[in-house]
């Protein structure tokens, strides 16, 4: 079994791309930190947010990796491109749109809910698919898909993927805290929606070509 | 469209608001009492640098007459760069300006000159009571959801009075607010508390009770509104109701505190049955529930009935009808606006269960007619009503206007209309700055006054 890098790099790369956005909650922890007057608080926000994110990744992925087992996998990375230009289309049109359902006053559970709902609506999830298949697709000797071969792979890559995300927003977080201050956030907080939108159309592309 | 950074008028925290640089610019809504002529948005020049300083130096007139223009808002502000529902690459550009009487709602563009603004929208009241089910609205403000809009009446143009969403991009209208009203039915102002969740609503009456001016059995009767309404924002639920009780009626101009941090706010009640008083009251957390409390009554001013318009001339006196309020960047001060007697009072309210008086000016009012030293025939009408205070606290502007069916209840003779400003001290004190003083042009009277780049009651925050 051979198993390349430059995937796994991807996966950390994009956990960290998705947790440098302050929409998937380092900012939220830095408010409730400020609110409730403790860095404790900080941190401990930061255990719910990456794991709301991270459930719905593992949806997204577990369930892009099972409809491989029954679907030809080029039908599928078409598929899954087609949904990632959709989602870019509907990002940038209604994106900012949404019903606000959790609050300053949130508790954790609230968070975590808040970092599932940002995460499933931001598509984070549909980023991952180009490099969890082929991942899946090297960890099988008959390069095919299949159940023992694919889910501890699919595992790994959430974990990864997770543990990259926790990191940055635990420095981002820490560091607005502790020393830049909100006010950076009035000319540094540059336009993550378009980079996202971009993304997310950019990646849709690369499945479908 | 897209920006790349937050708009520079957004501003995490009002600590940092209130650092903002000065403004240059005033938008003043001005009505035609008569409804003839079409009211308009006009922009003042407040920048004492200027050869312009203290003139209208700009206007845009509505496509039609009679809107009754009232308290008009910006399509986006700080509350974008609230962590929750972050969206923070808009533009301040557009004045989201309701008709009061007409239920038409215009959207006006600043940027491309913001001394000439231009409107490029218009939603007329049929679109309204059709996708939200209200009319005659009233007051706007950007928030977590988009632009809220709330009216003073259903589609029918009775009672519930409620709030509407607008989308912050497009302008359409997206619909009723409220998921369970509970037992709210009247609708005046409102804001909240974003650092805890909590929509507070207050209450005028039905349309039919006020267009043509207030009521006097309503009124004695203690049928208007005389309720404060707790609601969870998120859930958009109605939570609480706290009655001040029949002697207090016309609860209105709600000022929570800009500190997100902090759970109380102000609201002015306009007249007490028993002895014709306003009051200021505190609202709180306490608990697990909202409690309120009077922290300033200020008295009325006995008068000789020869003086006093017919509707007071049975009470000997001049009540001092607290028609709104505004509170300081920094949650220091409260402005009061008496419009009947004349004064603008300046509290310190520090503590907001005991406010200090801290300075007090007098201009117009139904009895005193005071002057000022830029006015040309002295004996002023009209009294200070609608008030607004720079970001920096350093500025305060009020216009004299109430409504085009009441302003004749309280000055018969009509209001002639002006707009000054006052200069405050660093630790309370206000004085007027002689050299602002606009004898607004006939025609229109002038109401609520908005600063470029935002003000003390536009934006709403979401970090302390």
């Amino acid at each position: 079994m051979t198993i390349s890098v430059s995937p796994w790099l991807a996966l950390v790369g994009l956990g960290a791309f998705h947790g440098l956005n302050p929409a998937m909650g380092w900012l939220f922890a830095v408010a409730l930190g400020l609110h409730r007057q403790s860095r404790r608080i900080v941190w401990l926000s930061l255990i719910p947010i990456a794991l709301g994110h991270m459930i719905s990744i593992a949806a997204v992925v577990i369930g892009v990796v099972l409809l491989g087992l029954i679907v030809d996998q080029r039908m599928l990375e078409v598929a899954a491109g087609v949904v990632l230009l959709g989602w870019a289309a509907y990002h940038a049109t209604y994106g900012h749109r949404h019903r606000v359902r959790i609050g300053m006053t949130t508790g954790m559970m609230g968070l975590g809910f808040w970092s599932f709902l940002m995460a499933t609506a931001h598509g984070a999830g549909l980023m991952l698919v180009p490099v969890v298949i082929p991942l899946c697709l090297t960890a099988s000797p008959e390069k095919e898909l299949t159940t023992a071969g694919s889910l501890p792979i699919a595992l790994a890559a959430i974990s990864t993927h997770m543990t990259a995300m926790l990191v940055v927003i635990l420095v981002i977080a820490t560091c607005v805290y502790e020393w830049f201050g909100l006010s950076f956030l009035r000319r540094g907080w540059i336009n993550f929606d378009l980079i996202w939108v971009a993304a997310l159309a950019i990646i849709g592309l690369v499945l479908i070509v | 469209m897209a920006i790349w950074q937050p708009d520079p008028s957004f501003y995490p925290s009002p600590r940092m608001a209130a650092k903002a640089p000065e403004e240059k610019l005033a938008y003043v809504a001005a009505f035609d009492p008569d409804r003839k002529i079409p009211d308009a948005i006009a922009v003042v020049d407040v920048d004492p640098k200027s050869p312009s300083y203290s003139t209208i130096v700009g206007q845009v007139d509505m496509p039609n007459a009679g809107d009754e223009l009232h308290h008009f808002g910006w399509n986006a502000c700080s509350s974008c760069l609230c962590p929750n529902a972050p969206h923070p690459h808009m533009e301040r550009r557009y004045l989201v300006v309701p008709g009061l009487r007409s239920s038409r709602l215009h959207i006006i563009d600043i940027k491309p000159d913001p001394k000439n603004p231009k409107i490029v929208k218009v939603i007329e009241p049929e679109e309204i009571a059709e996708k939200a089910g209200y009319s005659r609205l009233h007051t706007i403000h950007c928030g977590p959801e988009g632009i809220y809009v709330n009216a003073l009446g259903n589609a029918d143009g009775t009672a519930p009075g409620g709030i509407f969403l607008l989308d912050p991009q497009s302008f359409h209208v997206l619909g009723q607010w409220e998921m369970d009203r509970g037992t709210q039915k009247l609708a005046y102002d409102f804001w909240w508390h974003l650092g805890h969740d909590t929509m507070v609503t207050s209450e005028w009456g039905t349309p039919d009770t006020f267009e043509n001016g207030l009521v006097p059995e309503i009124l004695l009767g203690s049928k208007y509104g005389r309720r404060l309404h707790f609601w969870d924002l998120h859930k958009r639920k109605h939570l609480q109701e706290i009655d001040f009780g029949d002697e207090y009626q016309l609860v209105f101009e709600l000022r929570p505190a800009h500190n997100p941090t902090k759970a109380y706010g102000f609201v002015g009640c306009v007249i007490s049955l028993k002895d014709l008083s306003a009051s200021i009251w505190t609202w709180y957390r306490d608990g697990n529930k909202w409690a309120v409390k009077k922290v300033i009554e200020i008295p009325a001013e006995p008068a000789e009935p020869e003086l006093l318009p017919p509707v007071l001339q049975g009470f000997k006196a001049v009540a001092p009808l607290v028609t709104d309020i505004d509170l300081s960047m920094d949650d220091r001060f409260l402005y009061v606006s008496c419009w009947g007697t004349g004064d603008m009072i300046q509290y310190d309210v520090s503590d907001p269960f005991s406010p200090k008086e801290t300075g007090r000016v007098r201009i117009g009012g139904i009895v005193s007619r005071a002057s000022h030293a830029g006015a040309k025939n002295g004996a002023l009408n009209g009294g200070p009503q609608m008030v607004e205070i720079s970001r920096d606290g350093k500025r305060v502007y009020f216009t004299n206007s109430l409504y085009g069916a009441i302003d004749p209840q309280f000055y018969p003779e009509g209001i002639d209309g002006w707009m000054v400003k006052l200069d405050a001290g660093e630790n309370g004190g206000i004085k007027f700055d002689e050299n602002f003083f606009i004898d607004w042009p006939k025609g229109h009277r002038p109401h609520q006054v908005r600063l470029e780049g935002g003000d003390c009651s536009s934006d709403s925050y979401c970090y302390p």
